[in-house]
Formats: C-alpha cells, sequence, structure tokens
C-alpha cells in the first residue's frame, strides 16, 4: 500500500507523484436525497483518474464538489494538503482547477479563438484602465497569452476554425474547443465530464489520444468521468467505481474489472 | 477584387490583433477619420450640426454605453433616460459650482458619477436575471426623473425647474451657451466621441470583454473559468453608466442647452438607444454607431421627402413619421433580427470572395 506522499512508475514509464486531491467522507444532500455518501478517495499528481459508474450514481455531483458549485454538507476536501475552505466556483479555477462540462458548455458568441483566450483569465494581471488605452502590461499580455493559445490550437489541431464563431461549429470539434479552453488555463488537476459522450468511434479514438497527449507532454492530473469502458480501462490508472452515490470499488482498472460488487452494479444481481 | 486578405499576411500577434487586420478596412478608417477632423468642420453650418451630426455623435456614445451593459455583458437595461440626466444633472451642477473648472474635466467628472449611480442600480443584476432587471432598472429611471425634478437642489433653486447650461469655453473658443459656433460644438463632440469609442473597443477586444461576454453567453460557464460575476457585471454597469453619463452631460450642455428631466430625459430616451442598439446590432461598437445615425437621420430624411420634396402639410408629415420609422424599425428586425453590423459583416464577407461566388 502507497502512502499519500509516495510515488510509483507506472509500466509505460509515466512517474505518478504524491496525492494532490483528496476526498474525505464526502456527503452531499439534496433535501433528502441523498446524492453522494461518505465517500473518500484521493487523486495523485500525474495520474488519470476515472470516476465511473451506471446513470445517477452521483458521478457529476462529485465532480461539481471538486470544482466548488457544490458544498457538500460533511466531510473535507483536501487539495496540495490543505484542507480548503468552502469557496465559490471561480476561486477554485483560480486555485488551478479546470473543467469541462457534460453538455458543451462554450461561450457561442464568442469565436474560438476569443474561447479560449478566456481561459487565461488568471494569467491576466491588466487593470482596467491599463486594457482601457491598451497599454502598458494589456498588450504585452494579450500577446503572452496569444502564443501560449496558439501552441493549444496546434496541440488539438484546431488552426483552421481559430477564427470562427462557436455556434458555427460541429459537436465534436466543440468538444475539442471546449477541452483547449480548459487546458489554456494550464490547470494542475483537469477535471473532464463524459469528454467522448456522443462521439462516433474516430472522434474518439481522437479525444483519447488527446487526454494522453495532455496526461503525456504538461503533466496535467486529469479525472475523467467516461461510460465507455473500454476508453476508461485503457486510459486510466486508476478509476473509483460509484453507485447509488455510494462508493463500491477503487483501484487500478484490472481490480475493479474483477471486483465481485461492481460487477454487480453493472450488470445487475440475480433475485433470490 | 479591391477587398481582400489574400497576400495581408501578418507576422505578429500585435497585427493580428489590431482592430482592423484587413489594409482596406485600415485605410477606409483613416479617410473617414480624417474626412471627420479635416473636411466636416469646414462644411457645416448650424442647420447640419444641430439636426444630424451633435445628435448623431452623443447618440453614438449612449449607444456604445448601453451596448457594453446589453450587448457584450447581456444586462438589460432600461434606465438609459435616467442615467443620462444623472450625467446632465450632475454636469450642471459642476459646471455652477466650479466655473473656473475646464468643460471638459466636468463632462468626464460627470461620467463618473453617472458611473458610480449605474452600479448602485446594477447590484440587483447579481440576483436577477432578463425581464426582472429590466424592471429593476425601469425603477432607475423613475425614481431619477422623480428625483431631478422634485428636489430643487438640483436645479439649483430656478424658478422655471429647467437646467441651463452657462457659457463654457475650450481654448478660448465657447462650446456651451448660446454663442457657440457649429464647428467649435461639433469638434469638440467629435474628440469625447473617439476617445470614447477606442477606449469601449480596448477593453471589449480585451480580457475584460471577454469577461463580458462570457457572462453574457453562460454566465454558469464563465464562473467555472474564474470569471468573477460580481465583479464582471459591477464593472459592465459602471463603464456602461461613464459612457451614458457622458453623453448625457453632452446633450444637456451641448446641445440642448438647457433642458428639464422628464421632457429631456423620460422613458422614451431609454427605449431609443435601446432600439439604437438592437437596430445597429448587439455586441458591436460599430452597430451602436450606425443604430445611432439610421434613427437620427431617418426622421430628418423622411421629413425632408415628405414636406420638402412632396409638399404635405408639416403636422401630417410628422405623424407619418411616426408610422413609417415605427414601420421600417419592425421590418427591419423581421429581415436582420442581428441588426446593421451584421448586414455589414455579410456583405464583408461578400466582397472578400467578390466577383467569385465562392
Amino acid at each position: 500500500m502507497l502512502d499519500a506522499s509516495d510515488s510509483y512508475v507506472t509500466e509505460d514509464g509515466r512517474t505518478i507523484g504524491a496525492v494532490v486531491m483528496e476526498m474525505k467522507n464526502i456527503t452531499l444532500r439534496f433535501g433528502g436525497v441523498v446524492a453522494i455518501k461518505d465517500i473518500s478517495f484521493d487523486i495523485r499528481e500525474g495520474e488519470i483518474r476515472a470516476i465511473i459508474g451506471p446513470n445517477g450514481a452521483g458521478k457529476s455531483s462529485m465532480l461539481n464538489v471538486i470544482s466548488g458549485f457544490y458544498n457538500p454538507q460533511e466531510g473535507q476536501v483536501f487539495y496540495k494538503g490543505k484542507q480548503r475552505p468552502q469557496m465559490r466556483p471561480y476561486q477554485v479555477a483560480r486555485q488551478g482547477i479546470a473543467r469541462t462540462f457534460q453538455n458543451i458548455a462554450l461561450f457561442e458568441g464568442m469565436t474560438v479563438l476569443d474561447n479560449i483566450m478566456t481561459g487565461r483569465l488568471h494569467h491576466t494581471k491588466a487593470n482596467i484602465w491599463q486594457q482601457a488605452f491598451w497599454k502598458g502590461k494589456a498588450e504585452a499580455e494579450e500577446v503572452a497569452n496569444r502564443e501560449v493559445v496558439e501552441k493549444i490550437i496546434d496541440f488539438l489541431e484546431i488552426q483552421s476554425i481559430r477564427k470562427t464563431p462557436v455556434g458555427r461549429l460541429p459537436y465534436g470539434l466543440k468538444k475539442r474547443v471546449e477541452l483547449a479552453r480548459a487546458l489554456a488555463a494550464e490547470p494542475s488537476i483537469l477535471l473532464l465530464d463524459e469528454p467522448m459522450a456522443g462521439m462516433n468511434v474516430e472522434e474518439k479514438e481522437d479525444m483519447s489520444r488527446f487526454i494522453l497527449d495532455v496526461n503525456d507532454e504538461f503533466g496535467t492530473t486529469i479525472a475523467l468521468i467516461e461510460h465507455d469502458m473500454g476508453v476508461v480501462m485503457d486510459l486510466s490508472d486508476r478509476v473509483v467505481v460509484m453507485d447509488y452515490g455510494q462508493k463500491i470499488g477503487d483501484g487500478t482498472p484490472d481490480e475493479v474489472r474483477n471486483n465481485q460488487a461492481v460487477i454487480d452494479a453493472y450488470l445487475g444481481v440475480a433475485h433470490d | 477584387m479591391f477587398y481582400r486578405e489574400a497576400g495581408d499576411f501578418k507576422t505578429s500577434y500585435r497585427e493580428d490583433n489590431q482592430t482592423f487586420p484587413i489594409k482596406f478596412d485600415r485605410y477606409r478608417y483613416y479617410s473617414v477619420m480624417f474626412a471627420a477632423f479635416a473636411v466636416v468642420p469646414f462644411l457645416i453650418n448650424d442647420y447640419w450640426v444641430n439636426a444630424i451630426f451633435l445628435p448623431f455623435l452623443i447618440y453614438s456614445i449612449a449607444a456604445i454605453g448601453l451596448n457594453i451593459l446589453t450587448g457584450y455583458c447581456g444586462q438589460v437595461s432600461l434606465g438609459t433616460g435616467g442615467f443620462m440626466a444623472v450625467g446632465a444633472y450632475g454636469c450642471y451642477k459642476l459646471m455652477t459650482a466650479f466655473p473656473e473648472v475646464s468643460i471638459l474635466i466636468h463632462v468626464i467628472l460627470a461620467g463618473g458619477v453617472t458611473g458610480m449611480v449605474c452600479v448602485l442600480f446594477g447590484l440587483p443584476s447579481l440576483r436577477i436575471k432578463g425581464f426582472y432587471l429590466a424592471v429593476a432598472t425601469l425603477a432607475a429611471q423613475f425614481f431619477l426623473v422623480w428625483l431631478f425634478n422634485r428636489v430643487p437642489w438640483f436645479y439649483n433653486y430656478s424658478a422655471s425647474g429647467q437646467i441651463n447650461a452657462p457659457e463654457r469655453t475650450i481654448f478660448g473658443i465657447a462650446v456651451t451657451g448660446p454663442n457657440t459656433q457649429a464647428w467649435a460644438t461639433y469638434l469638440f463632440c467629435l474628440v469625447i466621441v473617439t476617445v470614447c469609442a477606442l477606449v469601449a473597443r480596448n477593453l471589449t477586444r480585451g480580457m475584460q470583454g471577454r469577461q463580458w461576454m462570457a457572462i453574457r453567453d453562460m454566465d454558469i460557464a464563465a464562473e467555472i473559468i474564474g470569471v468573477n460575476p460580481l465583479k464582471a457585471k459591477i464593472s459592465a454597469f459602471a463603464v456602461s453608466g461613464f459612457f451614458v453619463g457622458i453623453a448625457g452631460a453632452l446633450l444637456f450642455a451641448v446641445y440642448l442647452g438647457a433642458a428639464e428631466a422628464g421632457d429631456s430625459f423620460g422613458i422614451t430616451k431609454s427605449f431609443l438607444v435601446l432600439f439604437m442598439i438592437i437596430i445597429g446590432g448587439l455586441g458591436s461598437i460599430f452597430g451602436s454607431f450606425a443604430g445611432a445615425a439610421f434613427l437620427v437621420l431617418l426622421p430628418v430624411f423622411l421629413k425632408n421627402v415628405l414636406v420638402g420634396w412632396l409638399g404635405w402639410p408639416t403636422d401630417m408629415a410628422a405623424h407619418l413619421e411616426f408610422i413609417i420609422v415605427g414601420a421600417l424599425i419592425v421590418i427591419f428586425l423581421i429581415a436582420e433580427p442581428h441588426g446593421l453590423a451584421q448586414l455589414w459583416r455579410v456583405a464583408k464577407e461578400k466582397l472578400r470572395l467578390w466577383p467569385f461566388p465562392h
């Protein structure tokens, strides 16, 4: 068993570091409905951590707790070794946690470039006066941000749609732009809520490749929710399985695959 | 043919970021600026300035202000008339209290005061959206007009309840009061419009503008990538109020010369400016100018046609004018709901390929 500060090397040669985020005994209720019940798990630096489970298991709620949308009634969130106080989502974003949404949440009226540039918000220090006269920090930062954004645009192969309004793009590309916007923030943890929902096989392959490349090249820690089991088992280092708001399994893909509770949850149990 | 990007290569992000990235656009802009500053002042007379240029320039500033709030940040406001009144009365109080200070500083300060008042009435926007916010700003409109009519301190206890702009000069040339020259008032407004438009353009193309647009397009997603909704909305109200206040101050001091809150800054002003940005194009600086031009020029144009060419009686022409302007607005909104700015964009896209269809 590993300690929180231990690191190890995976079979494919990536180094997985210490625990960067730890959820301790999280319970989330909506009135009488218990969405998440006493769940604990951790995310290690540099790993791809998947959260899976049947519909309504509480996966998205869990992601919303991490990104600050919901505040759990019980339990604590530890981030980089410190307990995180109750925060608004924009404060969580400022700490270096970026996310994408299950149903795309892009800014439809803006171009692809502007959407991705918005992700650079926290790397912009120019105040409103400097921006009003386009002097001082404002212009220099705009150019510096643009350079970072262009690298991400190259990386995700969306050069040709740079100046297209997002509303005109097809679904698969929108998903990619949303990933680009999250990446532009240079997050330490990237949360992906069903990045492959509604995609065909080729689009899924592309997206899988991007996720692996992001993890490999930028060393970004990734937590993702996904329904496609093949993808999850191939991509992730460790998997949390949820069902009816409870954690029923946690471990490497192989361990999870052979866990009887997980099999029961997915395939159902015979009634005696 | 002449309007194209091909061959117009950008070698730095700075070049790509400029307001008019296409060379032809840039020269068109320079020539318009040259004409506005160096040619028009020598040609115009009182009629042109009072009927067309001053209202166009002043309403352009108001439209830019409202466009920042409504078009860029998505917060509907029906309080523009009231906020213009704040600018006008603020400017009047400053002009009469500190007669030795330059009028330019008074106008800018009036904008600042309006910005603060606008923020105050914008605070409900943190909890309410859409129609409900529109009604809340409507309350601002009625409250402010009531305030300026009922509290004599605002109109310096004058018997008529009106405010009158005293004569003020810049470089020794009168820009307010009864003895102004047409070209002087025109240039004074033009300089302020130019600076306002540049500032608005810089704010909307940079990170501040992206924050506003993010709030407009999807506030939840905006918050998740780190936009502080409180700061973004409040800053939009402040900047918008600043421009609207400047427009109100100029309307009173330079254009009208005398004003009374209910008559000059009533609810019709709010709707007029709102129509301007809807017809011109929401979320576009060019659209603010286009909308202001449309609604200022159309009545003048119709009047000239009906009375001047067709020889109809003035009162009938005035009534027909209302009907025609209203009908045109409706037809226009059905044909091009995204406004004149969208027509302009489509025209430019077509021009890029012309004379080829694809």
